[in-house]
C-alpha cells in the first residue's frame, strides 16, 4: 500500500476516533461511539499491516502477541469489579506510557525501519520528538504505577513529602532537558538511556507527594500525559492517527483535570505540589467541642422518608466502599413505590475518578435520568423534605460558604442543609478527607444515622 | 520556498487539541468515566509503532533487540486495546434510562 494511501486510511481512523469522543455527549449515542472507536482502531491496525508489505515470518510472532495481550485486557475487563475503576485506568495508563517508551527505544535502536535516518545519524527532529514521546511515556509509566498501588491500598495514600522535594524535581526536570540537548549533539545511547532511567524517576516522585483525596485529579492529568506521549510518538513516526489520537486525549485528560480541580476549589498546582490538609489537620481536631447532636434508627428514617413528597439522595464514596449501592436502589424503589420522588445528587470529585459515583449507581440499575449533577440538582433542595446523605461528608459542608477560614472555603458543596430534613448516615462523626469537621452534623434538622452505610439502608428497606 | 512536512504535521496537531477540547467539553459528566476509559484505549492505536518495530528488519533475525521492543509494546497495547473497548462497552451497557 502506497504511503499516500496509508495516510488517508490513518486520517479515517483518527476521524473515528473523535466520532468515538462526540458519542460520550449522551448515553444513547454512547454505545454507537464505541464502535466508532474499535473501527478506528482495526482499520489503524489492517493499515499498518498492508504498508508493512512483506510481511515475512514476524507476522505470525505479531498475532501471537496481539492474541495475548488481547486475552489479557478481555479478562481483566469482563472480571474487573466497577469499585476497581480508577485503579484499572491507573494501570491502563501505565501500559501506555510504557509502550511509548518501548516504541521510542525500538526507533532509536533501529531508526532505518521508520525512515529516520541510520545509527548514529538519525533526524534532528526526530531525535527530539522521540526522546519528548520516551520521556513524556516514562513518566506516565511509573506515575500511573504509584497511582495504582495507592488506589489500590497497596501503598499508604497519604501523601510523601521530604525535604528539598521540589527542588530535586526541578534539578531533575532540567537535566532530563540537557540530556535532550547532549542527545541530540552526540547521538549517544547513553543519553538516551539516562533520559529513560531519569524520566521514571521524575514520574515516581510527582505522584508520590499528592495524597489519597487528590487522586482524581492525578488519575485524569496521567489520562493527559499518556495522551502527549502517544502525541510524541506520533511525530516520529508521522503518522497522523497517532497525533490525532495524542492530542484528543491530551486536551480530554487536561480539561477533566481542570474539572476535578474546580470541584475541590483548588488550583492544579496546588494539587501538584502535595498533600491537602498536611499542616491545618492537627490544629482543627484540638479544639473540638462537644456539640448536641441528634440521632435516629432505620424506623424513624423510614418513617420520615415514607412521608415526604420528595426525597435527595447524595451518595459519596463511602457508599461505594460499603457496596451499599444496590441496597440503595431498592430502598428507592420501595420509596417510589411510595409515591416519593427520588433523585440522585452527585458531587464531581463524589468518587475516586471523574464520573464513578455514575457508573457505580448505572451498574446498580439506578436510571441515568434520575441522577444528577451539582449545577442541576442544587437549587432543588430548597424544595425537597429529605435529604439522604450517604457516604459523602465533606462535599455537603456548609462551611465551605460561610467560613473563610476553612480549607474548603469557596468549594462547591451541595446545598444539603436547606432540605426540610436531612439524614445523614456516618458511623461517627469523625472528619471526612479534608479534616475538617462537619457543621451539618449539628443543624437542627438534621437526623444522624450512625451504622454502616449497607447495614442502615437494608434495614430502612425492612421497616418501609 | 518548500514548507516543512512536520508543519503540517504540527498543524493537524495543534487543530486536534481544538478539536479535542471543543468535544471533550461536550461530554456529559455522567460519562467522564467511560471517557477515561475508552481515551485509553485509543491512545493504544500507538500499537502501529509497535507493529512496525516488530517487523522491521531481515527475515533471518526476526528477535534483534529492536523487534523485541516491538513484540513487548504489541503486547502491552493489546491489553489496553482489548480491555479499554470492553470495559467501556460494559460500563456503557449499565447506562440506562427509565422504565416509563
Amino acid at each position: 500500500m502506497s504511503a499516500n494511501l496509508s495516510a488517508l486510511f490513518y486520517l479515517i481512523s483518527g476521524i473515528l476516533f473523535i466520532l468515538a469522543l462526540r458519542g460520550l455527549s449522551s448515553p444513547e449515542t454512547s454505545r454507537q461511539g464505541n464502535y466508532f472507536g474499535i473501527a478506528g482502531m482495526a482499520i489503524s491496525i489492517i493499515v499498518t499491516f498492508l504498508s508493512v508489505g512483506d510481511l515475512g515470518p514476524g507476522f505470525v510472532y505479531v498475532l501471537i502477541f496481539l492474541l495475548i495481550g488481547g486475552s489479557i485486557g478481555a479478562f481483566i475487563a469482563f472480571r474487573i469489579p466497577m469499585t476497581a475503576m480508577p485503579e484499572l485506568v491507573a494501570g491502563f495508563h501505565s501500559l501506555v506510557g510504557l509502550a511509548a517508551v518501548f516504541v521510542a527505544i525500538a526507533a532509536f535502536l533501529k531508526p532505518e525501519a521508520f525512515n529516520l535516518g541510520s545509527v548514529g545519524n538519525i533526524k534532528l527532529a526526530s531525535l527530539i520528538e522521540m526522546s519528548l514521546g520516551a520521556a513524556i511515556g516514562a513518566i506516565t509509566f511509573s506515575g500511573s504505577i504509584i497511582a495504582f498501588l495507592k488506589l489500590r491500598g497497596i501503598m499508604s495514600g497519604s501523601p510523601i513529602t521530604f525535604k528539598g522535594q521540589h527542588i530535586i524535581n526541578l534539578i531533575l526536570g532540567v537535566s532530563i532537558l540537557f540530556l535532550i540537548f547532549y542527545l541530540c549533539k552526540s547521538q549517544s545511547s547513553n543519553f538516551f538511556w539516562m533520559l529513560v532511567t531519569l524520566s521514571f524517576l521524575v514520574g515516581v516522585l510527582l505522584i508520590i507527594p499528592i495524597g489519597g483525596a487528590d487522586m482524581p485529579v492525578v488519575i485524569s492529568m496521567l489520562n493527559s500525559y499518556s495522551g502527549w506521549a502517544a502525541a510524541g510518538i506520533g511525530f516520529t513516526l508521522e503518522n497522523t492517527a497517532l497525533i490525532i489520537t495524542g492530542a484528543l486525549v491530551g486536551s480530554s485528560g487536561a480539561i477533566l483535570s481542570y474539572i476535578m480541580c474546580k470541584g475541590m476549589n483548588r488550583s492544579f498546582f496546588n494539587v501538584i505540589l502535595g498533600g491537602w490538609g498536611a499542616t491545618d489537620q492537627s490544629s482543627k481536631s484540638g479544639d473540638k467541642e462537644q456539640k448536641p447532636v441528634k440521632s435516629g434508627n432505620a424506623d424513624d428514617a423510614a418513617f420520615l422518608m415514607k412521608n415526604a413528597s420528595s426525597v435527595i439522595i447524595v451518595p459519596g464514596y463511602g457508599m461505594a466502599v460499603a457496596q451499599a449501592q444496590h441496597a440503595l436502589r431498592e430502598m428507592v424503589d420501595a420509596l417510589k413505590k411510595n409515591g416519593v420522588k427520588v433523585s440522585y445528587a452527585i458531587h464531581p470529585v463524589a468518587g475516586r475518578m471523574p464520573g464513578h459515583m455514575n457508573v457505580l449507581l448505572a451498574e446498580a440499575n439506578v436510571p441515568y435520568d434520575e441522577v444528577f449533577e451539582l449545577e442541576e440538582i442544587n437549587n432543588d433542595f430548597a424544595n425537597c423534605d429529605v435529604a439522604y446523605v450517604i457516604g459523602a461528608n465533606d462535599v455537603t459542608n456548609p462551611v465551605a460558604k460561610s467560613d473563610p477560614q476553612s480549607p474548603i472555603y469557596g468549594m462547591p458543596v451541595l446545598d444539603v442543609e436547606k432540605s426540610k430534613s436531612v439524614l445523614f448516615v456516618k458511623r461517627s462523626l469523625s472528619p471526612g478527607y479534608a479534616g475538617i469537621d462537619n457543621d451539618l452534623f449539628y443543624r437542627d434538622n438534621t437526623l444522624m444515622l450512625f451504622a454502616d452505610a449497607k447495614k442502615m439502608t437494608e434495614e430502612i428497606v425492612k421497616s418501609l | 520556498m518548500e514548507i516543512d512536512p512536520f508543519i503540517f504535521r504540527l498543524s493537524i496537531f495543534i487543530l486536534s487539541i481544538f478539536v479535542g477540547y471543543y468535544v471533550v467539553w461536550s461530554v456529559t459528566p455522567s460519562l467522564h468515566t467511560p471517557l477515561m476509559s475508552v481515551t485509553n484505549a485509543i491512545s493504544s492505536v500507538i500499537i502501529v509503532g509497535a507493529i512496525i518495530a516488530a517487523l522491521a528488519g531481515s527475515s533471518e533475525n526476526i528477535f534483534e533487540m529492536s523487534n523485541i521492543f516491538g513484540f513487548l509494546a504489541i503486547i502491552l497495547a493489546a491489553v489496553n486495546i482489548f480491555g479499554g473497548f470492553l470495559v467501556t462497552q460494559r460500563m456503557l451497557q449499565m447506562y440506562k434510562k427509565k422504565k416509563k
